[in-house]
Order: structure tokens, then sequence, then C-alpha cells
């Protein structure tokens, strides 16, 4: 460069840069890891709080200083809570509801990515736009129409319809929420990796359209199909507000609302916190299990939705 | 700034985490690289030339060995220190920034005395960009120029901090034919005019050869050959640089010596070998052929392929290593033909290099 | 076929379309179970709701009573003069503005801490992705639990953790859900919780872009000398701000939406002793609904609905200015 002469770049100083790197680099590192450790206690700590709550005795939980582990692990605990939550009931509600929808949903889902990934028709591009758009709406827009409907508010008549009551049944925890636009997005895009030659090949071969979805798609596309049915499943697991506006009695009560509804308030007045967190706990092992074993999953749908799990 | 790399090591630990074997990609590398010269380092994918040029700009540290620049040794130096500029092989412009505040950033973290002013960094950063030629570019993203535009903000970016070393990985590779010869001409030209000892790494030995004023001939981790283009050309230490530089490439064959003379199967091609009798492999540079009816040297004609000046005779012969070769030569020259379809040659002493059979050494005579 | 023979557009389809010519009843056969539920459970209830939003009064047992209603913005009016829909917001609003910033600024933070280190960064990772599949009922319990004190007055057998903890710094002890709570004090509970449970799904994405950007960037910044502080905020963060972008906007959304912390936290009550005042814009939708005051609850999801469009909006607006490429 022209004033090659005029720059002054610092010295090479071995030493002292040596030095300092070396201690700079060793503090970021220090500063790095009580971050992370600070934040992973914090962000760990309800967990450990509710799983250890759940085994003191009441005595203990209400001690004026805490224990941070149980004195001794108070089991009864889980037998209050499966008792006075009817967790029991509420299991066999939830996974006969979660089965049933996600087996539904995805019929149906099915049924539409494939319409939209493979075959040709007037129309489709504009349905796809318009289910799209849907994605934008917030879902309590729906729920009050919905309300209405499953109560058997209909628009033609001017009195709520008897024989249109659905509340109180399995169908009505099942049909309002059965299609989901994002799900059926989500598998299109799958169907829509799978090479067009293949489906060609299929056609030329004589394949029908339905055993070539049965015989190559799905199989093709079995990852996305079990990404759906975890977030299904946990869809009825955590479930609250619908179930909690449409089938709150005993029969038909899910996990999540029965939980919330639940009484752990004794004749004194006085809430059993550790039954409670006994029963809070029950509630979210199977959320830990799916965590664990089949994070994956759940993590390729994330990241492309946005939603919670 | 002279660099000296003394004994240069590199190990890696297996990709494959359950085994324990290590990849050398240096070993034991010891080159002196002069001030102010334009270096090549040169040699096929995986020989380790990459390897070399991060040790010398400090983001990867040697296994074993020293780095030195000048009389300094900077092993041990993270690269911010050492005051080099890296030129990546896709350039790594920010793409959030335009290419002027491409060219500034480096300024902008100049700390203490070395700090510029605002017209100072502006005034250096435009220098820079003039020098490489982009001075109509300052506003726009990298996203909105071509590949060679990109590779000379690279260039501006890396040269404005006027580093001690100017570093460049694969500089050509991502540009296309045209580009690359009219680029590889521009990055001589920058070199000259600021004088700052620069390496760059390539595969391409035509690119090597062409701007370099020294080439470094690696392969698998070891330094086959140091030294001026046209010296490795003409007398290479070995088969693989013989092989690794020249196009067309040379041509290789059996043959043996005996009694003084050089053998490529009966045929007695030149006299005064002065190497006691062996079985040899012979290298004969393309443009290394004379075309002569008595020629000593033969082969079944294939093709002739001319190409103005000069024409390329394809000949094969059972002793080549390869299917065919292939010789140079004047057009107005011919073609000489028996009747059996062989053309003749004789060949110039030069031209003819050979080596050791078992271990590919250059046999001298 | 040659070209020139081809002189209707109506050709060009019939050529474009041969393969799945025969597919028009069969795509919309397949489509008709989603498309049916659809028509039932979503396009219906959106026009009824707009419908009811705009009857002025429009009221579940005024139906039944046989009466009609005008056409105006009257549920509006009421619904934004109501004193506890203004609280509903202010409390929506709020937990928004105060949650998003910080749970992204940590989320950052810790995506760019655990990007830098190699040893025990699995661990680290699996912890801080451990909230994202909970059950925010029941974890908003278990807040309720740590932040609760047991007892009342002089008989206070324990402060709750929390407080406890806060002890050890000569904090406290404050009521921050008990009976008798201030506002403020159930804000800082639940905009806690929001914040913990919304740093895994930021983390994800983030860590996601992280390690996608080219190393050699910071490679290319290091030789220049780039201190830390600069590369983060030169290099780290523009580039990653399609994704701060995209967890900004979703966190926004689902902030305006925000019920069931609250609930979870204080149960449908929406307040310490029920008194409703941590409520949000859809519980008080879900306050209204059961109340039959169908045109309020209308009224005031479509004001939740125009929030979302307006902040996907600015949002939109603003990435376009600042998401660099």
């Amino acid at each position: 460069m022209a004033d090659k002469k005029e720059f002054k770049m610092k010295e090479l100083n071995v030493e002292s840069a040596g030095r300092s790197q070396l201690a700079s680099k060793i503090v970021r590192l220090t500063i790095t890891y009580i971050f992370l450790t600070i934040m992973a206690i914090i962000i760990i700590f309800p967990f450990y709080w509710m799983i250890i709550s759940s085994f003191k005795t009441m005595e203990e939980y209400r001690a004026n200083v805490p224990t941070l582990w149980p004195q001794t692990f108070y089991l009864e605990n889980f037998v209050t809570a499966f008792d006075k939550a009817n967790l029991w009931d509420l299991f066999l509600h939830t996974l006969l509801v979660g089965t049933i929808s996600t087996v539904l949903s995805l019929i149906v889902t099915v049924l539409s990515a494939f319409a939209f990934a493979r075959l040709n028709f007037k129309g489709k591009n504009f349905v796809f736009g318009l289910l799209m758009a849907t994605m934008m709406v917030p879902g309590e827009l729906y729920t009050i129409t919905n309300f209405m409907t499953v109560t058997g508010w209909m628009p033609f008549a001017s009195e709520p319809v008897s024989w249109l009551d659905f509340t109180n049944t399995f169908a009505v925890l099942i049909f309002p929420m059965l299609v989901s636009v994002f799900y059926i997005y989500l598998l299109r895009q799958t169907f829509l990796q799978i090479p067009n030659e293949l489906y060609l090949a299929a056609k030329v071969d004589g394949t029908s359209d339905f055993k070539y979805l049965w015989k190559v798609m799905l199989p093709l596309s079995v990852s996305t199909i079990i990404t759906i049915t975890i977030l299904k499943m946990m869809g009825a697991w955590n479930a609250y507000i619908w179930p909690r506006l449409v089938a709150n009695d005993a029969a038909h009560q899910l996990i999540t609302n029965g939980l919330r509804g639940a009484s752990f308030t004794d004749q004194f007045g006085e809430t059993n916190y550790p039954a409670q967190m006994a029963a809070v706990t029950i509630v979210s092992i199977p959320l830990f299990l799916i965590f664990v074993f089949l994070r994956k999953y759940i993590m390729r749908g994330v990241s492309r939705s946005g939603i919670k799990g | 700034m002279k660099i000296i790399l003394q004994n240069l090591t590199k190990i890696f630990p297996s990709k494959n985490k359950k085994s324990n074997d290590v990849v050398v990609a240096v070993n034991d590398l010891n080159i002196e690289i002069p001030d102010g010269t334009l270096v090549g380092l040169l040699g096929p994918s995986g020989c380790g030339k990459s390897t070399t040029l991060y040790m010398i700009c400090g983001l990867q540290k040697p296994t074993e060995g020293k780095v030195f620049f000048g009389d300094k040794d900077v092993t041990f130096l993270e690269p911010e220190h050492r005051g080099v500029g890296l030129v990546f092989q896709n350039y790594a412009l920010y793409p959030h920034l335009t290419v002027k505040q491409n060219i500034l950033f480096p300024l902008q973290n100049l700390k203490g005395d070395q700090k510029l002013s605002k017209e100072e960094a502006l005034k250096r950063a435009r220098e820079a960009a003039d020098l490489v030629q982009i001075g109509d570019l300052m506003d726009r993203k990298p996203s909105e120029l071509s590949g060679g535009q990109q590779q000379r903000v690279a260039i501006a970016r890396a040269l404005v901090k006027a580093p001690r070393v100017l570093l460049l990985d694969e500089p050509l590779s991502n540009l296309d034919a045209r580009l690359r010869l009219q680029t590889r001409e521009e990055i001589k030209r920058i070199q000259r005019e600021t004088g700052v000892t620069t390496v760059f790494v390539t595969h391409d030995q035509e690119e090597a050869m062409s701007i370099s004023d020294i080439i470094v001939v690696m392969k698998e981790g070891v330094v086959q050959q140091v030294g001026e283009p046209q010296k490795v050309y003409d007398d290479p230490d070995n088969l693989f640089v013989a092989k690794f530089l020249g196009t067309p490439p040379i041509n290789v064959f059996d043959g043996s010596v005996s009694g003084g003379s050089l053998y490529i199967g009966s045929e007695k091609v030149l006299d005064d070998v002065n190497v006691p009798d062996r079985p040899v492999v012979v290298g004969l540079r393309p443009e290394g052929f004379v075309p002569d009816e008595n020629g000593r040297f033969s082969g079944k004609l294939k093709s002739v392929e001319v190409m103005g000046r000069d024409s390329s005779i394809v000949f094969t012969s059972e002793f080549s290593q390869k299917p065919s070769a292939r010789a140079i030569v004047d057009s107005e020259a011919g073609t000489p033909l028996d009747a059996e379809g062989n053309v003749h040659f004789n060949l110039k002493r030069t031209k003819v290099h050979i080596f050791d059979a078992e271990n590919g050494n250059r046999i001298r005579f | 076929m040659k070209k020139d023979s081809l002189k209707s557009s109506r050709d060009l389809k019939k050529l474009r379309t041969d393969i799945g010519s025969r597919n028009q009843l069969k795509g919309w056969l397949y489509l008709a179970p989603a498309l049916l539920l659809l028509l039932i459970f979503s396009f219906y209830p959106l026009i009824n709701t707009f419908k009811m939003a705009f009857q002025n009064g429009y009221n579940g047992l005024a139906i039944v009573g046989g009466e009609s209603f005008t056409l105006g913005i009257e549920n509006f009016k009421s619904v934004v003069n109501f004193v506890d829909f203004k609280l509903c917001l202010k409390n929506t609003i709020l937990l928004c503005v105060i949650t998003v910033p910080i749970s992204t600024i940590l989320a950052l933070l810790i995506a760019v801490a655990l990007n830098s280190i190699k040893p025990l960064q699995k661990i680290y990772q699996t912890v801080f992705f451990l909230p994202y599949v909970t059950n925010s009922i029941a974890i908003g319990m278990v807040f309720n639990a740590m932040f609760t004190r047991v007892g009342i007055g002089d008989l206070i057998e324990t402060q709750g953790i929390i407080n406890n903890i806060l002890k050890i710094f000569n904090l406290g002890p404050y009521n921050f859900v008990n009976v008798g709570s201030s506002w403020g004090a159930n804000m800082f509970v639940v905009c806690t919780y929001i914040v913990w449970n919304a740093i895994p799904f930021k983390i994800l994405v983030l860590l996601g872009g992280l390690q996608n950007v080219n190393k050699q960037y910071y490679e290319a910044a290091k030789i220049d000398g780039t201190s830390k502080i600069r590369t983060f905020f030169r290099i780290t963060v523009p580039l990653l701000s399609p994704m701060l972008a995209y967890v900004i906007i979703t966190s926004f959304i689902g902030g305006f939406k925000e019920y069931s912390s609250v609930v979870g936290i204080f149960g449908e009550g929406m307040g310490p002793g029920d008194n409703g005042q941590m409520n949000t814009i859809v519980g008080y939708v879900y306050k209204m609904l059961p109340k039959s005051q169908l045109g309020n609850a209308s009224a005031a999801s479509l004001i939740l609905f125009g929030i979302i469009l307006i902040v996907t909006a600015i949002n939109g607006y603003v990435s376009k200015k600042s998401v660099h490429y």
C-alpha cells in the first residue's frame, strides 16, 4: 500500500500477549460456566422442589426452615394424590381421548396432506392458502362459537336444541380440535420431499393412489407421523381450556383440568401441598419420559412451529 | 516479514471416536519464507497445505514445532496478536454489512495508540478498496456482488490493517475459469504493490506456477520440494513433483539403465547416462520430443491434434504407465510415420528425468 | 405434438394436467373430512364471531327470548369501557412487555454461552430444554407452592421456599401470592414463571441458529482482533436476527394469548383469593362466555385478534428494517 512505511503495527510482543490471552481465556470460561450453572439451577429448581416436596410429610413441608432433602420418604402422598384427584380416571379419560383423537387426526391429516402434495385439482392452491391463513387466527376466536355449537345453540334455532347438546361427552373433546392445519402443513412438506418420479413410476405400474399413499409415502414419512402423534398426545395431556368449558364432569374430565380442579384442602381449610405436588409429579412423569426418549421428534415439529407442548 | 516454519507438525485425532488412530496432517515441515515474497503452497487435497496456512495465521496450534515471524516465536500467539490478514476460501464476508463496513471492520477493532480517527479509517478503507479496484461498490451488500468482486472485498478487508503477512486459502477456487486468470494476475499485482509477504494455498499447479515467487509442493503432510516454480519444474526432486507440475502432465514410462544408456523397452533412447545398471521410471516432458524419422524412441500413433503453432501427438506404448502418451511439437515439424504406423522421436536430454522404480526419488545423471 | 398445433390455452392446460386430470373429484374427496370439520369448527365460527361482535348487546339469554339485535359497535365500546377489560388489557400488555425482552435476552446469553463451551455442553443443553415439555398448569401449581406462605398472621409456619431463599440475601419476606398480596407481587410471580417457561424454546431456536452460522465469520473476526463483546454485537446478533425476530414474534403472540400460566398459579379466580387482579384478555373472553355475554366475548376476542395482527405487522416491519439479509 502507498502508506506502507507510515503504518505502525504494534510490535510483536510475544510474552505479554501470550500471558494475557491465557488469563483472559480462563476468566472467560470461568464466567461462562458460572453463568450456565446458575441458570441451570434456576431452570431445574422447580422440578427439584416439586419432587422433593412430594415425598415430605405435611409437618416437614411446613417446617419453618425448609429441608432440601426429605427426612423420610412419605409415599402416602401419592396414594392421597390418586385418591383426591381421581388420577386413575383422569388417566383413562385422557388416554382414551388422546388415542382416538390421534388416530382420527392422523387419518384426516394424511388424506389432506396427500391431496395437497400429490393430487392436481382446481382450487387446490386457493384452499391451501385459505388453510394457511387460518393459522394466524387465535384459537379463542373459534372457541366462543364452538362452545355454542356443541351446547346446541344453532344459528337457525331460537333456543338451544337439546338433542344437539354434546357437553359432557368424549366426542366433544375429540372432534372440534381434530383438524390441525399445522399438522397438514408439516406432513405436506414431508410428502413434497418424496420425489415425484416415484409417484409417476407407480402410476405407470398401475398402482392406485391409495395404495401408493399407503405403501410408499407413509413408510417414507414415518418420523413426521411420529412427531404428529407425540404432539397430539401431548395436546390431550395438556389441554385445559376446552375440556374445562365443555366436559368438566367427573366422568369425562381430562388430566389437566382434573388436576387444577382437584381439591387438596382438608376440612380445616389447609391445603395438603405434598399430596398436590405428588399429583403434579405424576402428571409430569409421562412428559419427562417423552422428553428423554422422543426428544428429537418433538424438536422437528418445534423448530418450525413455535407451538408449545 | 520473514516467516520460518520449524519442524512443524500437526496431528488430529481420528474422526472415528472409537479408534485411537490419528491423522498426521502436517509432518515435520521446515520452510523459510523470505520477506516480501509470494509463496504458493501446492498439493492435492488433503496434503496438509490448508492446515499449514491455518498454523501460520494461528487459528490452529501445531502439535509440535515452531512458527517464527522474523526472529519472534509466535507459535502460541493468538491470531489477533500476529497481525495477519486471511482471505478465506469462500471469503467469509459479513453478509449483513456493506462493502465499506466490511473493509472498515478490522480498523474499528484497533485499540489504544493504534486507534484511528473516523476520517483516517475511512481514508484507509478507501485506499484498500481502490487498490483492489472496488471503489465504486462501497455501499453494496456482499450478496449483490459477483464472486470476483467478493474476492476483491475479502482481499481489501485483509489488507486494510496493513498486515505483516497476507494469507489466502484457495483464493481462486470459487471463481469461473475466465475470472480465475484475471484474478491471479490481480493478486500478483497487489502483492507487488504492497510488498507484503503473501502465502496462498492451491491445488492447481498452473495457478501456483504462474504467480508464485516460490512454490512449496506438499504430499500427505510432507514437503516434497521448495523452490522457484521454473526450477522445480525443470529439476523435480521426485516422481510425485514431476507428475504434479505441468500441463499436459509428464509422460511416464518403465525403463532401465544398462551399460550407461537409458532403455525404454528395447529402444536405446539416451546415451551417456551415468548411472549403475538398474530398472528405472522414465519421465518425459511433452515438450521434450523432437520428431525424427530416425528417432530412437517410437510409439504407435493414435491421433494428432493441431492447435495453431503447436501440435500434440498422442501415441501409445506398451511401456507407458498410462494408456496413451502425449508429445507437444512444433506444427511445422510434421509427424514422421513408418510403415507400421509408428511415430519416431529423439529426446531432449534436459526434458528426460529418471526416477528410482521403488521410491520414486530422482536419479540425476 | 408440435408447439404450433397447441392453439388454445385449454390445450395447454390439458397437457399440463395430463396425469392429474382424472383427479378433480378425487382431490376434493381426500380433502373432504378435513374441510368438513374445518367448515364447522373454524370457518363458521370465524364468521359467526364477527356477526356476534357487531350485533349490539348480543346475549345468549336474549336469543332464547327471541330478541333481535341492531348492528353496531356497542359491544366493542362496552368491552373497552369495562373496568375489568382494561385491567386485563393492562395485565396482558405488561406481561408481554416485561417477559419477551427478558426471556429473549436470557435465552440469547445462554445459547451463546452453550455454544462456546465443549465439556458438559450436552448435559447443560438437556437441562435447559427440560421445561420445554411441561404442563403449564401443573408447573404453575409448583410455582404457586414455592411462593406460597402457609399459615396466617403470627401463625405462619413456612414463608415458602422463595422467601426462605430471599432471606439469605436479607430480603423479604414478601406476600407473593397469598390472599391480600399486591398486584405488583403477583405480576412478579407470573412474569417469573412465564420467563422460566419461555426460555427453552428460545434457546432451542437460537442455539440452532448459532450452530448454523459459518464458523469462518468468527475466525475472520478473531484474526482481526475483534473483542468478544464487539463480535457478539456486530456479528452474532445481526447473523441471528432472523431467528431473534422469529422468537420475538412467536413469544409476543403467545404472550397476548396468555392464560394458562395465570390459571396454573392462581386457579380460575385469576388472582389471590379469586379476586381476578391478574386476569388477561383470554381470561376475560372465557369469563364472559358462560355468562352468555356472547357479544362482549366475541368483541374481546376480535380485539385480541386485532392486537396480534398489529403486533405481527409491526414485528414484520421492524424485522424488515433490522434483519440484515
